[in-house]
């Protein structure tokens, strides 16, 4: 948004502003199944094309790996399906009435799509149980936040995921003081608050030991179905052991899909081999 | 109880606001005991506090929008300025024909200009509710409008920090013009009375010094009411991750806007409530070294405590008040040197020596 279509708005008489303005996106439409579509995206940051005509659609319930080597794009991907860049061309919808291109971070994220960082983001000053807090689904107005209350059912629900992602002993603590693999688990347990139909994920196990590393497998596992995952990782034996026998997984390369299949088909794809597998 | 509530962790702010009211009680007291006696407290101290007072609520304001939303504001000076000049309008209005020129509607300096009539913007201050929302309503509003224009644009950092010197730097200049109807670069002074009491009678200072400390205390439980709350953490959220925050489907440019907004409003009280006491408010008041002075009072004392600032502003400015007095080529020098070792030493300022440390 640049200073002068601001200035436009503020001089406009009957502008309303969208703080004043209902919140509301369309409802979401999941009637064909496909809770994403992304068609035709492109987008190059200084003339180098870092996203190159994909193609992606999810599936409503459906938990996607998908890798591809570094620089490959996974992570603008994210960037573009949240509204932090912008394509250049092509459309991303949710469902099949939410244009996503349309719309900000903070209006995407109230529509149901939350977002884990690749590197892990939490709000560290804020103690473990405040973070979660935060990321808590509801809304998100700014009179509404002053006001609000922690109410008994949402404590529960707060104790049961910091069961969850292993920090019990910890609520008080400062998520700065965390260790890294720690943190990782809080930023998952934020976007459990955050109850969103579209998680994404970019590089969950960076940094866990091998035990910590099954343990997400399981949650994510257990959290396809009510919403639909996108898991981007590096780490093999942990696509192997998310995507199972019969899940989706994608080769992103350069910027667009190079194989999409099970595990077993892709591992055998002879371009994936070539740019991937078989480094 | 609510006061309960949102103090029961904040051990300064208690301390803090125990001190002010033991101050509303004593400082009547000490002014009228016998000028002889060892207690006495000169009415002359006694605005000096006063003073003081409402640069440490001009502090609280800075350490809402930087200590605790990460906004380095280096522009306050402007609305307590403008707050500062609504009140001393309301006080030129109260003048009526006692000035020289004995002109029962214009201020000396129109009558100088040779101006006819009230410019419009005049009309309405010899109301002092009139000026009361005047004060409050100028710096939010320009707040609000400065506010909407950056913060949607997402200008932040030091580029927010450079406009926002650019803005007290504007006003500045336009308020020494004569054309603009505010006195130009003498201001506004030689007030007589606020409501009907004589500025210079003891009962009128004292009742501004309570006032000053009311405000001071009031100010304070309301940025504590809102920053103990789930806004306040939103806040703190923001200063830290503001991307983050966004992703999580918050409105960073609307918790912004409404904070920055409060604060100058803030701002624009203590200014109303200094110009009585010092007598004057000129265009020197938008000097944006003045804004720069008050992120350093709070730096000194410690950010995103609210008392801190308290602290930073009355230590720095009693410093000030001894410098200046005595060795005043040296205190731009000392203030420069408290702020660099208070940076590199006591990142978490005078205050910090107190509190506990945090683990982060
Ligand atoms: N904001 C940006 N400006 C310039 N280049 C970028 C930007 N973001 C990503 N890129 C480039 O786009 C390519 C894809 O990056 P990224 O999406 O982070 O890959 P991945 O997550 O698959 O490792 C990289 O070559 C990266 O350098
Ligand atoms: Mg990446």
């Amino acid at each position: 948004m640049s200073l002068q279509s601001t200035m436009a708005e503020v001089l406009d008489r009957d502008h309303v502003f969208s703080f004043m303005a209902p919140q509301s996106a369309a409802n979401l439409n999941v009637e064909k199944n496909v809770l994403l579509y992304l068609e035709g995206i492109s987008v190059s940051f200084d003339g180098f094309k870092a996203i190159n005509d994909l193609n992606l659609y999810i599936n409503d319930g459906e938990l996607r790996c998908i890798i591809g080597p570094n620089g490959a794009g996974k992570t603008t991907m994210m960037d573009i399906i949240t509204g932090k860049t912008r394509p250049d061309s092509g459309a991303a919808w949710f469902g099949q009435t939410i244009n996503l291109l349309d719309m900000d971070e903070p209006a995407i994220a109230q529509a149901g799509i939350g977002r884990k960082f690749q590197k892990p983001t939490v709000f560290e000053y804020l103690t473990v149980f405040e973070n979660l807090e935060l990321a808590m689904a509801g809304d998100r107005a700014v009179l509404r936040i002053l006001g609000a209350r922690i109410s008994g059912e949402q404590r529960d629900r707060l104790d049961e995921v910091i069961d969850l992602i292993g920090l019990k002993e910890l609520p008080q603590m400062r998520a700065g003081s965390l260790s890294h693999g720690q943190k990782q688990w809080l930023e998952i347990g934020m976007l459990l608050m955050q109850q969103p139909r579209l998680l994404l994920v970019d590089e969950p196990v960076a940094g866990m030991t091998h035990q910590e590393m099954d343990r997400t497998a399981e949650l994510l596992t257990s959290l396809a179905g009510k919403h639909s995952v996108v898991v981007v990782e590096h780490d093999m034996d942990f696509v192997r052991s998310l995507a199972g026998k019969d899940r989706t997984v994608t080769v992103l390369h350069q910027g667009s899909v190079l194989a999409e299949g099970r595990m077993e088909q892709v591992q055998n794809n002879r371009k994936v081999v070539e740019v991937y597998l078989g480094e | 109880m609510f006061l309960w509530r949102i103090m029961k962790d904040d051990r300064g702010g208690q301390i803090l606001l125990a001190l002010l009211a033991l101050s509303i009680v004593l400082v009547p007291i000490l002014n009228s005991l016998p000028p002889d006696s060892a207690l006495y407290l000169p009415t002359y101290t006694v605005t000096l506090i006063g003073k003081y007072l409402t640069l440490a609520l001009l502090a609280v304001a800075v350490d809402l929008v930087w200590g605790y939303l990460g906004i380095l504001t280096l522009g306050h000076g402007a609305f307590f300025a403008l707050g500062g000049y609504a009140m001393g309008m309301y006080l030129m209005r109260q003048i009526g024909d006692r000035g020289v020129y004995g002109n029962p509607e214009l201020p000396d300096f129109m009558v100088f200009l040779n101006w006819q009539e009230l410019p419009w913007f005049w009309q309405g201050f010899d109301q002092f509710w009139f000026a009361a929302i005047m004060v409050m309503l100028a710096p939010g509003v320009l707040a609000f409008v400065f506010g909407a224009l950056a913060f949607r644009s997402r200008v932040s950092g030091v580029y927010l920090s450079i406009i926002t010197q650019a803005l007290t730097f504007a006003l500045m200049l336009a308020f020494y013009r004569n054309e603009m109807g505010f006195g130009g670069n003498n201001g506004l002074t030689d007030f007589k009375d606020l409501l009907g009491f004589s500025l210079q009678s003891d009962s009128t200072r004292i009742g501004l010094f309570i006032a000053s400390a009311l405000a001071l205390a009031f100010a304070y439980l309301l940025c504590r009411y809102l920053m103990q709350s789930r806004l306040g953490r939103v806040c703190v959220a923001v200063r830290d991750a503001e991307s983050r925050a966004r992703f999580m489907g918050y409105r960073v440019e609307n918790v912004k806007l409404w904070i920055f907004t409060i604060s100058a409003m803030i701002a624009g009280v203590a200014g109303a409530l200094y110009v009585p006491q010092v007598g004057i408010i000129n265009p020197n008041e938008f000097s944006p070294l003045n804004s720069i002075e008050v992120v350093v009072w709070v730096a000194v004392g410690g950010r995103a405590t609210l008392y801190g600032a308290v602290v930073g502003a009355l230590v720095i400015n009693y410093a000030k008040s001894y410098f200046t007095a005595e060795l005043p080529d040296i205190w731009l020098f000392a203030l420069g040197g408290l702020f660099v070792l208070v940076t590199l030493l006591l990142p978490r300022g005078i205050t910090g020596l107190l509190r506990p440390k945090e683990a982060v």
